[in-house]
C-alpha cells in the first residue's frame, strides 16, 4: 500500500508527461486526478492504521548508494509524523488536481501541467517517507525541481522565468547547507539512515567537529547546517525571497506547493530530526529566532500588498515562522499541528482567491476589486472561513495550532522566549490585519472596476468542490485533532516519529500559562479586524493618507524591506562581475597571456625565422613526431644499456 | 572467460572499419560519402556490441585484470599486454557507446572528406580503448598520446573558424605534460626493470623519486583531465571542434586524466600522491568555483558547457585524491556520467547549431515553442548537469564531497558552493535560450528533433536516469579495484604517520 501511495502519482506523471499529446488533455486530466484520489483514499488508510493502530514501518525498496560505508536505500518509512504529512499532501494534492480542472480549462499545455503537478507530489511523497537523509535530499530537491517548472509555467512571461530560476537557485543556497549536514551526520555517525543516525545521537553529546577551521559542538553544527536547507525551503527570513515571485505560477500550484505542502518541508524536517535537534539548545534558539523573526518581518510586508496573492504568500511565510517558533521551544508536535491546519486552510485561501481571480479574468489587484461578495457568494463564504482560520477566530483550526504555538513561545525556556511571544501576539494582530483588509478590499465595499464586476461569476463545480471539502478542514482539523497533537494523546499519537528529550516538558508546561498570555492573541485578533472595519469600510481614506504621512516606512514595507535590492548588490552583481573578470582577465590574459599565446608567439617567431616550409598546424604535428622519435631512441639506447 | 581476445577484438575492429574506407571507398561523390558513413557507423555498433560481452563476462568479484592478453613485443622490453579491471571497464563501454552517436551526429553536417573524417574517428576509437585496456606503460602512451593526432586533425580540419589558434593551444598545452611523462616513464622502466603495469603496480619506488614521477605523470594528466589553471585549450577546442569531435573530447579523452590519476599516480606513486593531496584539493576547489564564475558569464552554448565540464572534473580530481572509497568511487562515477551528460548536452547544442549555425545564446530564445521534445531532453541534461538527485549527475558530486567532508571540511564547503553557481548557469542557460517568447525571425520555422538525433539522446537521457536511481552497476564494477587502490593508500598513509611518530 505505501508503494501505491508514492508511486501512482509517478503513474500519472509518466503517463500525462509522456503520452499526453497523443491521448489529448481531457485524459491526462483524468487520468492524473483518479490515480491521486486513489493515492489519497490509501494514505488515509494508512494514517488511521498508523496513527490510531498498529501500522507503520519501513518498506525497503532497493539499494539506491552503496560504497564504502555509505549504504543508502529507496525505502518508505511510515510513522505517525509520515502518515500526517501523507495525508496532508495526498488530500491536498488530489483537491487541486480536481479544481485545475477547472482553473487551467483554457490552457493549451494542460496534460504539462497535470504531469507536472503529480510530478511534484511524488517527489513530495518520497521525501515525507524517506528513511534516510539522502533520499530526503530526492525529495527535497525532486520538489524544487517541479517547483521550479510550474512557477515557470508560463515560459513566455519573463517574470515568469526569472521567478523560476530565483526559487531554484535560493533553495540551492539551502541545499548548500543541508549538503554540508548530511556529510557531518555521516562524518559523525558513519551513516545516514534515521534509524542508525538517531541511534547514535545521545553519544554525540561531548564531541566536536572541527568544521572550517573552528571546533564546533557536533550536534549544533549538524543541526544549523540542517536547518540552512530548511530556511531555504521553508522561505525562512534571508532565504524567504523567492516565495512571493513565487506567485507567478498558476493560482493551484501556489496553494499546493507554496502554501500547504513544499514550503513546509523544512517543518518536516526538523521534526524530523527532532533526536538531533533536541541535543542542541544552541540550535533551537536558532530555529526560534529565525521563527520569530519571519512571522513578524512576512506579517508586516503583507500589509501593505496590493496583489492578492501576494498578500497570502507573505501570510504564509510569516505562518511558516510560526511553526519553526514551536519547532524552536522543542514543541514539535505543536508545529506540525500548525503544519496540517494550516495546510487545509491557506490552501482553501489560495483557491479560494483562484476563484476570486478566475471570477474577475485574471485580474489580481485588489484595488480593482471589491464588492465581489455578491457576485461570488460561496467563494467568498469560503474565504471567510479560510480567513476566521488564519486569524484564529475562536474554534477554527487556527485558533488552536496557532494559540498553541504561541503559548509555546511564552512558556519557552529559551533565551529567546519573551522575544518570540511579542512577535508572534504582534504578527497576530498584523495576520487578522491584513486579513480582514484583504476581504473588504476583495469583497466588500464599492467595485472600482465596474466592467470586470459586471462579468464576474461563480466557478465551475470542480473548483468549488475542493473549496468546500477544504473549508470542512478549516473549521474542525483544530478541534478535533487538538488532543492528539497539543493535548495528553501527544505520546501516544506520536509514539517514536517525534523524540522529546527527558527535560523537555513544554507541552505540560503550556497548560500552566498565565490567561492574560493565553488570552492574547484573540485580543490581537479583534484588535486586527476593529483596525481593519475602520480602515477600509468606515473611513476608506485613512489607508492613504497614512502612506503618505509615513512615507519612508511605507516604501520599507512596500519595498519588502529591500531584501531583493541589497541580495542584488551584495551577491548578484559581484558575482557576475567576479565571472566577467576571471573569464577576460584571469583566463584571458594572465592564463592565456602568459602561458600558450606567450608561448606560441615565441614558437612562430622562431619557427618562421627557422623553417619556411610550413606553416601552421602540419608543422607542429611533425614536430611532436620528432619528439617522440627522439624519446624513443634515447629510451632504446638506455634500455639496451640496461 | 573467452578463448579469443576479445580486447583487441574491440580495439582494432574500428581500424578494419577504416581500412574498409581506405580500400573499398574510391572517389568522393555522394554514393562514397554515404558508403563512408555506413561503413563507420557499423563499425561502431559492432565494436559496441561486442563490447557488451565484456560487460557481460566480466566479474565485479575478480581483484585481477581480465580479459588478459600477453604477446612478445620489442624483445623483453615492452609486451603487448591487454586487460581491464573494474576502472577501465566501464570507459571501454563508455567508448564504445558514445562511438555511434558520434557518427550519427556527423550524419548530415559533415560534408566535405567525409572519409577522411570517418578515418579519423574510427582511428581514434581504437586508440582510446587501447589507452583504457593498455597493461603496459609504453604501449599505453603510445596509445594516450596517439589519440591526440586524431582529434587534432578533426579540430584542425574540420573545425570552426579558429580552428587552428585551438589545435595549436591544444597542442601546446599537452606536449608540455607528454614530453615530461615520457621522460617520467623511462625513469620508471631504469627502476623497476619493467614496463609492465601489472608488476609496477605492486613495485616500491623510492618515495623521492616517487615525488618526480608523480610531477611528471600530473604535468599530463592535469592538462587532460583539465584542471586549472591548465583548463583554457578546453573551452577553444570544444568551441572550434565538430560536434562530433566535442562529444567524444567531454565524453572520453577528459576522462584519460582521471584514469591516468587511479591507473597510475596513486597505485604506483602512494607516497607523493599523499604529499601532494594538499595541491590538488587546491586547484580542485579553485576550478570548481574559478570555472563556474566564468560559465556563468559566457555568451557561447559550447563554451559554457566547456567550462561546466572543467567544473565537474574539478570534483572528480577532489574525490581521486580523498583516498577513499567513497571518493574514488565517486570520481569514477562521475567520470562515466558526465561521459553521458556531457556528451548529450554537446550533441543537444549540436542539433541547434546544425540547424541555425551559430552557438551564440543570444541568437536563441524561445525554442520551446517550436520543439517542445527538444526542450524536455535539454531540460534532463540541464538537471543531470546541475546534479539533481535523481540522475546521474548526483551520485558523483554527493560521493566525492561526502569523500571531501571527512578529509577536510574547507575543501567540501568550497566544492558545494559549486552546487549554487551550477545551478545558476546552467539554468540561466536555459532559461535565455528555451524559454521565453518565440520572437527572432530566423527561427520562426525551426524544426524539433528527428529520429537520427533521437537515435542518440534517447539512450543517453535512458541512462542518465537509470544510472541516477540504480547505480549500482557502476559502483560494484569498480569497488574492487578502487579497494585496492585505498588500501595501498592508506599503508603509504600509515608509514607516513608512523614516520612522524617516529620523529617525536
Amino acid at each position: 500500500m505505501y508503494q501505491a501511495i508514492v508511486f501512482l502519482p509517478l503513474a500519472g506523471f509518466l503517463i500525462a508527461g509522456l503520452f499526453g499529446r497523443a491521448i489529448g488533455a481531457r485524459a491526462s486530466e483524468l487520468i492524473t486526478t483518479g490515480l491521486l484520489f486513489i493515492s489519497a483514499l490509501f494514505a488515509w488508510i494508512v494514517f488511521f492504521e498508523t496513527a490510531f493502530g498498529h501500522g507503520g514501518g519501513t518498506s525497503e525498496i532497493f539499494t539506491w548508494i552503496a560504497s564504502g560505508g555509505l549504504d543508502v536505500k529507496w525505502a518508505l518509512r511510515v510513522d505517525t509524523l509520515t502518515a500526517v504529512m501523507l495525508i496532508l499532501v495526498t488530500t491536498v494534492s488530489s483537491l487541486v488536481h480536481l479544481y485545475s480542472i477547472g482553473y487551467m480549462h483554457e490552457d493549451p499545455s494542460r496534460p504539462r501541467f497535470f504531469a507536472y503537478l503529480s510530478l511534484f507530489t511524488f517527489a513530495m511523497l518520497m521525501l515525507v517517507t524517506a528513511d534516510n537523509l539522502v533520499q530526503l535530499f530526492f525529495g527535497w530537491e525532486g520538489v524544487g525541481l517541479a517547483s521550479y517548472l510550474l512557477i515557470g509555467f508560463w515560459y513566455d512571461k519573463p517574470s515568469a522565468c526569472a521567478a523560476a530560476m530565483k526559487a531554484f537557485i535560493v533553495n540551492r543556497v539551502g541545499d548548500f547547507g543541508f549538503a554540508l549536514g548530511i556529510f557531518a551526520v555521516f562524518m559523525m555517525t558513519g551513516s545516514i539512515g534515521f534509524e542508525q543516525v538517531f541511534a547514535a545521537a545521545p553519544s554525540l553529546m561531548d564531541k566536536t567537529i572541527h568544521f572550517i577551521g573552528i571546533d564546533w559542538h557536533a550536534p549544533t553544527i549538524i543541526c544549523l547546517l540542517l536547518f540552512v536547507g530548511a530556511m531555504g525551503k521553508s522561505a525562512q527570513l534571508g532565504l524567504h525571497t523567492w516565495l512571493p515571485d513565487a506567485m507567478e505560477g498558476p493560482t493551484p500550484v501556489s496553494a499546493l506547493i507554496h502554501a500547504a505542502t513544499m514550503v513546509t518541508a523544512g517543518v518536516f524536517m526538523v521534526a524530523r530530526l527532532s533526536p538531533l535537534f533536541e541535543l542542541s539548545q544552541t540550535a533551537l534558539n536558532v530555529v526560534m529566532f529565525f521563527g520569530a523573526s519571519t512571522a513578524i518581518f512576512a506579517a508586516t510586508v503583507g500589509c501593505v500588498q496590493n496583489d492578492i496573492k501576494r498578500v497570502i504568500a507573505y501570510s504564509t511565510c510569516s505562518q511558516l515562522g510560526y511553526m519553526f517558533t514551536a519547532l524552536g521551544a522543542g514543541a514539535y508536535s505543536v508545529g506540525v499541528f500548525h503544519l496540517l491546519t494550516h495546510g487545509f486552510f491557506k490552501a482553501l485561501l489560495f483557491l479560494a482567491a483562484g476563484s476570486v481571480i478566475h471570477a474577475m479574468h485574471h485580474e489580481q489587484d485588489m484595488r480593482h476589486m471589491g464588492g465581489l461578495w455578491r457576485k461570488i457568494p460561496f467563494t467568498y463564504a469560503t474565504m471567510l472561513i479560510g480567513g476566521l482560520a488564519l486569524t484564529g477566530f475562536p474554534f477554527t483550526a487556527g485558533y488552536f495550532s496557532k494559540d498553541a504555538i504561541i503559548e509555546t513561545a511564552f512558556m519557552s525556556h529559551s533565551p529567546f522566549h519573551t522575544y518570540a511571544f511579542v512577535m508572534t501576539v504582534a504578527a497576530a494582530a498584523l495576520t487578522s490585519f491584513y486579513t480582514w483588509r484583504q476581504m473588504f478590499m476583495t469583497f466588500h465595499g464599492h467595485p472600482h472596476d465596474h466592467h470586470h464586476y459586471e462579468h464576474a461569476h461563480e466557478s465551475p463545480l470542480t473548483m468549488l468542490i475542493p473549496l468546500g471539502v477544504l473549508s470542512i478542514g478549516a473549521l474542525f482539523a483544530g478541534m478535533i485533532l487538538y488532543p492528539y497533537f497539543v493535548g495528553h494523546d501527544v505520546e501516544h499519537f506520536f509514539r517514536e516519529a517525534i523524540f522529546m528529550g527527558p527535560d523537555n516538558k513544554i507541552l505540560e508546561e503550556i497548560h500552566h500559562i498565565p490567561a492574560w498570555a493565553k488570552w492574547s492573541p484573540t485580543v490581537m485578533m479583534v484588535l486586527g479586524f476593529v483596525v481593519a472595519y475602520w480602515m477600509y469600510i468606515v473611513n476608506p481614506a485613512v489607508p492613504k493618507g497614512l502612506a503618505r504621512r509615513n512615507d519612508v516606512l511605507y516604501r520599507f514595507l512596500l519595498n519588502k524591506w529591500y531584501f531583493d535590492e541589497i541580495y542584488d548588490f551584495l551577491f548578484v552583481r559581484p558575482t557576475m562581475w567576479l565571472g566577467r573578470f576571471l573569464w577576460k582577465q584571469g583566463d584571458g590574459r594572465v592564463i592565456d597571456g602568459w602561458g600558450p599565446n606567450g608561448v606560441s608567439a615565441r614558437v612562430i617567431d622562431v619557427t618562421n625565422r627557422v623553417v619556411r616550409l610550413q606553416t601552421g598546424y602540419l608543422y607542429h604535428y611533425a614536430f611532436v613526431m620528432l619528439v617522440g622519435v627522439a624519446a624513443l631512441i634515447t629510451w632504446f639506447m638506455f634500455g639496451g644499456a640496461h | 572467460m573467452y578463448d579469443w581476445p576479445i580486447l583487441s577484438v574491440v580495439t582494432f575492429l574500428p581500424v578494419v572499419g577504416a581500412l574498409l574506407i581506405v580500400l573499398m571507398i574510391r572517389g568522393d561523390d555522394e554514393v562514397a560519402q554515404r558508403n563512408a558513413r555506413w561503413v563507420a557507423l557499423w563499425a561502431t555498433l559492432v565494436t559496441f556490441l561486442i563490447s557488451l560481452l565484456l560487460l557481460f563476462g566480466f566479474d565485479p568479484a575478480n581483484t585481477d585484470f581480465q580479459f588478459q592478453e600477453n604477446r612478445a613485443w620489442l624483445g623483453d622490453i615492452a609486451a603487448y599486454r591487454m586487460g581491464i579491471d573494474g576502472i577501465s571497464m566501464p570507459f571501454v563501454v563508455l567508448t564504445t557507446l558514445l562511438m555511434p552517436m558520434c557518427i550519427l551526429a556527423s550524419w548530415e553536417s559533415i560534408h566535405s572528406r567525409v572519409k577522411e573524417y570517418m578515418i579519423c574517428f574510427l582511428v581514434l576509437e581504437t586508440l582510446m580503448i587501447g589507452t583504457f585496456s593498455a597493461l603496459d606503460l609504453l604501449q599505453f602512451y603510445i596509445f594516450f598520446e596517439g589519440g591526440l593526432i586524431p582529434m587534432f586533425l578533426i579540430i584542425g580540419i574540420w573545425g570552426g573558424k579558429r580552428r587552428i589558434y585551438a589545435t595549436f593551444k591544444f597542442f601546446l598545452y599537452t606536449l608540455a605534460g607528454s614530453v615530461l611523462m615520457m621522460l617520467a616513464i623511462m625513469a620508471m622502466y631504469w627502476q623497476a626493470g619493467t614496463t609492465d603495469i601489472r608488476v609496477l603496480l605492486t613495485h616500491a619506488f623510492p618515495p623521492g623519486m616517487q615525488i618526480w614521477l608523480w610531477l611528471a605523470f600530473f604535468a599530463s594528466f592535469a592538462v587532460k583531465m583539465p584542471m586549472w589553471p591548465v583548463h583554457t585549450w578546453l573551452p577553444d577546442a570544444h568551441v572550434e571542434a565538430p560536434t562530433a569531435g566535442s562529444v567524444i573530447l567531454a565524453g572520453i579523452l577528459l576522462k584519460m586524466g582521471g584514469y591516468g590519476f587511479l591507473r597510475f599516480s596513486l597505485p604506483m606513486f602512494p607516497d607523493a600522491s599523499l604529499y601532494f593531496a594538499p595541491l590538488v584539493y587546491t586547484l580542485s576547489v579553485v576550478a570548481i568555483i574559478y570555472t563556474s564564475l566564468v560559465a556563468l558569464m559566457q555568451e557561447d552554448i559550447k563554451k559554457l558547457i566547456a567550462y561546466s565540464s572543467v567544473a565537474h572534473m574539478g570534483f572528480v580530481t577532489m574525490g581521486i585524491f580523498t583516498m577513499t572509497q567513497e571518493g574514488i568511487q565517486g570520481a569514477v562515477f562521475q567520470m562515466v556520467s558526465h561521459g553521458f551528460v556531457s556528451g548529450a548536452l554537446f550533441l543537444c547544442v549540436g542539433v541547434v547549431y546544425d540547424r541555425m549555425h551559430t552557438r551564440e545564446i543570444a541568437a536563441y530564445g524561445g525554442l520551446v515553442h517550436r520543439m517542445p521534445v527538444y526542450a524536455t531532453f535539454f531540460m534532463v541534461f540541464t538537471m543531470a548537469n546541475v546534479g539533481l538527485p535523481g540522475t546521474s549527475g548526483f551520485i558523483g558530486e554527493f560521493l566525492t564531497m561526502l569523500a571531501a567532508f571527512g578529509r577536510n571540511s574547507w575543501v567540501a564547503f568550497f566544492a558545494a558552493t559549486g552546487v549554487i553557481f551550477s545551478a545558476a548557469y546552467a539554468l540561466w542557460l536555459y532559461r535565455r535560450v528555451i524559454f521565453g517568447p518565440l520572437e527572432k525571425e530566423s527561427l520562426k520555422d525551426i524544426l524539433d528533433v528527428n529520429r537520427r538525433e533521437l537515435a542518440s539522446l534517447v539512450p543517453l537521457l535512458f541512462f542518465t536516469i537509470l544510472f541516477g536511481v540504480w547505480p549500482g552497476p557502476i559502483l560494484e564494477a569498480c569497488n574492487v579495484a578502487v579497494q585496492a587502490i585505498v588500501a595501498r593508500a592508506d599503508l603509504a598513509a600509515g608509514a607516513a604517520k608512523a614516520a612522524a611518530l617516529a620523529l617525536h
